[in-house]
């Protein structure tokens, strides 16, 4: 997918070097959807066993059998781990963000081209550890995606609670790991490689998004690491960080003193700013596609920046809304709620800058824009769930039901899945050359948003009317056979509007009409170079002197696109294949904790030191 | 490359020299029993002292951009923020239970 | 054909004025302020909470440990001399700082085992009481840490005297030189807080 001029410019030669080892921030990008993609099958396959299962829950499947209460509760638990990590942590920022954040800014790459590759395989082996729960004795882990003590630091306490627990825990660690890194390049990336006259204000709103969400992981990833650390040792090493006295199935647990409330704390302060990484490059990907469609600026850039960068800084300080049924007392309730409360505001404040954005605008409907509004819609509903749970005695009630389900699916599918969609219909000629199809594209979208609000809008109401999430059945009394059958209908009507779009996919493969460099008449520096970028992404760098450096404006001339080769060869680095080996000294070292051997931390770190020397002090590959 | 004043190897000895009294005056703290009563807020100081002194000088921070004071300067305070809010949230004083501590 | 590219570090002008890796490195030492945060938190929340012995007061070896903290303090002086050193082009002292300091690194790293030795001599194991977790894995991370820092000095030290090492690349030291600083900086809040104020 990656443009060679193969006689002007050396690059990487062969299949694995140019699409498997490759350096370039393009394919490490595109690598990342592959990721994602893998990653959102096996996520969507388990929510259709689990929407089955509750509306059938005698069912016996093929390949999985009849689905136990314990296997429900694995489901649930895979499917959140799957989906939060590796499908929206990943696609939005390492997949869109590796992919355009340098084209954006007018840089030839990020940073630091081999640690990209590092996270990348970092993430990738992470991905590994986590299916592997699948397939060991005990099978995946019951705990829920946010994974709290005493049910996950004890080996005992259940199926999958065993090995399937550890590697989940391994494989959040990797995680954090491989997001760490990513952080560090998209920081760097953004303050120092910027091309001349691409001042902070001037960046596309993209950009800022990746940036602020770069920041949020840098701190909230090393909090979750270390309380991972602390969960495997309260596992494996008779710690008690997270466990009190406990009896489990009749016998006394070596653990005491600790407290269960301790993880929560860990978890959440890492777990709030992660939604808003969750949210923001959707937010960033919509603030560009509103105005390319409405041919119309941005209304009020500064004052969005603002808001995503206040947005980023309050996030660290509401935390406990999610722990509001713990028992932390009114003063504690209180600061958190009252924190919470004022952190809708520069949300809201978006969304009115969005709508202004589209008045009065010169509006064409191409799916990604059907996609951006949507999003807005679907955003403002789960926003206001999500209000709704800022008070403490409103979400006594709603917590641990199905309204809270409900809530973060709308801001989650509603939100960053139909912005990742419409950055996937605005994006994808630029990155595969030809465009989709625009009326398959709105089947997508139309048989999208129907299914998603069929599939979770009635979650309000099973929750307000009590039933509590994480079960895998219910009582008939309770009423809710109805509308858990129509959640069902919309999870599957999702997965045909998936199906639509692969075949969107598959054929614009095929007969896609080819896409010139700019086929919507984008402001942003992506839109002057050819479809699918060169590799080197500039024959020459810009020099930017608006924020719509090709639009024209009261004050600017539309830039000259770039020419379209280089005055002289430029010289891409070539691939290298020590970053993977390097990433797999990582997950040795993390089974020494579950081997119980302390010579396989020696062996890991052997591994990754040895990779490390290896490419510190040898020479690309040319 | 910006122009970064260098210090000379004697300012580095002097705050060599300040870090060890410091750490001197610390240890003293802790052995003379008269100071119990004021241990933790003197420790406390002196402590941040050394630690400003290492972070300004020896990491050079003190004439580096102002971008690496906030790159480094915005973490720590969210770091002792989070270690004094969960002070609070797990020593009992939000919970209006009294001192016995949350569970 | 293997004409060595300028990393994109060095090649593309910077638009703050600050060296790449140097910003990469100082915001990696704000994550770092988290990890170490969250495990400071996780001590102090179970300061005193422990149900059986050894308690801290029992156990902590104050001499012992003022010993390695001015240790490791003479080690962060070595590191700025060693930089200065190598920023002036003087070699022959670079090499000897950078040497000094990853040897008193190694003095810490040693007097650490001794007292992790004596610990659980004294019956205090990671799994005894939560003294004892929060107690290892806080300095046990630290010591990782300065481990680490000690095998990328003599990976420096073995550079230099290879010839390899010099002024044009003095910003590697420097980075060593933060990365060193950092864990004295932890080290000085963790002697406070863990072994003077009991």
């Amino acid at each position: 997918m990656v443009a060679q001029d193969a006689h002007a410019h050396a690059g990487p030669q062969g299949f694995i070097r140019k699409y498997v080892f490759s350096l370039d921030h393009k394919v490490i990008g595109l690598q990342y959807f592959f990721l994602a993609l893998a990653a959102v099958f096996v996520g969507m396959f388990l929510s259709l066993l689990m929407r089955i299962h509750l509306i059938w829950p005698t069912a016996v499947l093929p390949l999985v059998g009849a689905i136990k209460p314990e296997t429900y509760l694995s489901l649930l638990t895979m499917h959140g781990t799957i989906m939060v990590f590796f499908v929206l942590t990943t696609a939005p920022q390492g997949g869109f963000g590796n992919y355009f954040l340098p084209i954006q800014i007018g840089a030839a790459d990020m940073a630091f081209p081999v640690l990209n590759m590092l996270s990348f395989w970092v993430t990738f082996l992470a991905f590994l550890v986590l299916l592997g729960a699948f397939f060991v004795q005990g099978g995946a882990p019951l705990h829920g995606w946010t994974g709290y003590p005493p049910l996950s630091a004890l080996q005992s306490a259940g199926t999958g609670q065993g090995l399937g627990a550890d590697l989940w825990v391994v494989s959040i660690a990797l995680f954090c790991v491989g997001a760490l890194m990513s952080a560090l390049n998209f920081i760097t990336t953004t303050l120092d490689m910027r091309a001349k006259g691409m001042s902070m204000m001037r960046m596309p709103l993209t950009c800022w998004a990746w940036f602020i969400t770069a920041i949020l992981g840098l701190l909230a990833f090393g909090v979750l690491f270390s309380a991972g650390i602390l969960l495997l040792l309260d596992r494996n090493a008779g710690t008690s960080f997270f466990v009190p006295l406990v009896v489990v199935n009749g016998q006394v647990a070596a653990h005491k003193g600790g407290s269960p409330l301790l993880w929560q704390h860990l978890f959440w302060f890492f777990g709030h700013p992660e939604v808003y990484i969750l949210i923001l490059p959707a937010m960033g990907i919509v603030s560009e596609v509103l105005p390319t469609f409405a041919r119309k600026p941005l209304f009020g850039y500064t004052v969005i920046v603002y808001s995503g960068v206040l947005i980023g800084f309050m996030g660290w300080g509401v935390w406990s809304h999610h722990m509001f049924a713990v028992g932390l007392g009114p003063i504690a309730d209180s600061a958190f709620a009252a924190t919470t409360m004022l952190i809708a505001i520069p949300t809201g404040v978006k969304i009115f800058n969005w709508i202004a954005t589209l008045w009065g605008g010169d509006i064409r409907g191409t799916t990604a824009l059907f996609f951006a509004v949507g999003f807005i819609a679907m955003f403002i509903i789960g926003g206001l769930s999500g209000v709704s749970h800022a008070s403490p005695p409103a979400d006594l009630q709603q917590t641990d039901t199905y309204y809270v389900v409900a809530h973060f699916h709308y801001v989650l599918f509603g939100g960053s899945v139909l912005g990742l969609f419409a950055g996937i219909y605005y994006w994808w000629p630029k990155m595969t050359g030809r465009l989709l199809n625009e009326p398959l594209g709105k089947w997508h979208f139309w048989l999208q948003l129907v299914g998603m609000n069929l599939a979770f809008f009635p979650m309000h109401l099973i929750g307000l009317l009590g039933m509590p999430r994480r079960v895998y059945t219910y009582a008939p009394e309770l009423g809710v056979g109805a509308l858990n059958l129509v959640s069902t209908i919309g999870a599957f009507l999702i997965a045909v509007s998936i199906l639509v779009f692969l075949f969107n996919v598959w054929r614009s493969a095929r007969h896609g009409q080819i896409a010139p460099n700019d086929p919507w008449g984008g402001a942003t520096l992506e839109w002057s170079i050819p479809s699918p970028p060169p590799a080197y992404n500039f024959s020459v760098i810009p020099t930017v002197t608006s924020r719509m450096p090709r639009w024209q404006t009261e004050h600017h001339q539309p830039m000259q696109d770039p020419p379209a080769g280089p005055p002289a060869p430029i010289h891409v680095p070539g691939g290298s294949r020590w970053p993977l080996v390097a990433a797999c000294g990582l997950p040795v070292m993390a089974l020494s904790v579950l081997t119980h051997t302390l010579w396989v931390v020696f062996l890991g770190a052997a591994i990754l030191l040895f990779a490390i020397y290896r490419w510190a002090f040898e020479p690309l590959e040319g | 490359m910006t122009e970064q004043s260098h210090p000379t190897a004697a300012t580095y000895l002097r705050i060599g020299a300040m870090l060890v009294i410091l750490t001197v005056l610390e240890v003293g703290v802790f052995y003379v029993p008269a100071f119990r009563a004021v241990l933790v807020p003197v420790l406390l100081v002196l402590s941040a002292a050394k630690f400003t002194l290492v972070v300004m000088f020896y990491m050079h921070l003190k004439a580096d951009s102002r971008l690496l004071t906030f790159l480094f300067g915005a973490p720590l305070l969210l770091a002792v923020g989070v270690i004094v809010a969960l002070l609070f949230l797990f020593l009992g004083t939000l919970t209006l239970r009294g001192a016995a501590g949350a569970g | 054909m293997t004409h060595a590219a300028p990393s994109p570090a060095m090649a593309h002008p910077t638009s703050m004025g600050i060296d790449n890796r140097k910003m990469a490195f100082w915001a990696f030492i704000g994550s770092e302020c988290l990890l170490f945060g969250s495990l400071i938190s996780t001590y102090l929340v179970y300061k005193g909470k422990s149900v059986v012995g050894p308690y801290p007061h029992d156990i902590l070896n104050i001499p012992l440990t003022s010993g390695s903290t001015f240790d490791l303090l003479m080690s962060s002086l070595m590191m700025v001399l060693a930089l200065a050193a190598v920023q002036r082009g003087n070699m022959k002292w670079g090499k000897i700082w950078l040497f000094s300091t990853a040897l008193l690194g190694l003095v810490f790293l040693g007097a650490q085992v001794m007292e992790f030795t004596e610990f659980v001599h004294k019956g205090l194991t990671i799994s005894t009481n939560l003294f004892g977790c929060t107690f290892f894995v806080l300095t046990g991370t630290h010591g990782a840490h300065v481990a680490v820092g000690v095998l990328w000095l003599l990976t420096l030290w073995v550079r230099a005297l290879q010839g390899k090492l010099g002024s044009a690349n003095a910003t590697t030291v420097e980075i060593t030189g933060l990365y060193w600083h950092f864990v004295d900086v932890v080290w000085i809040v963790i002697f406070t807080v863990v072994y003077l104020i009991q």
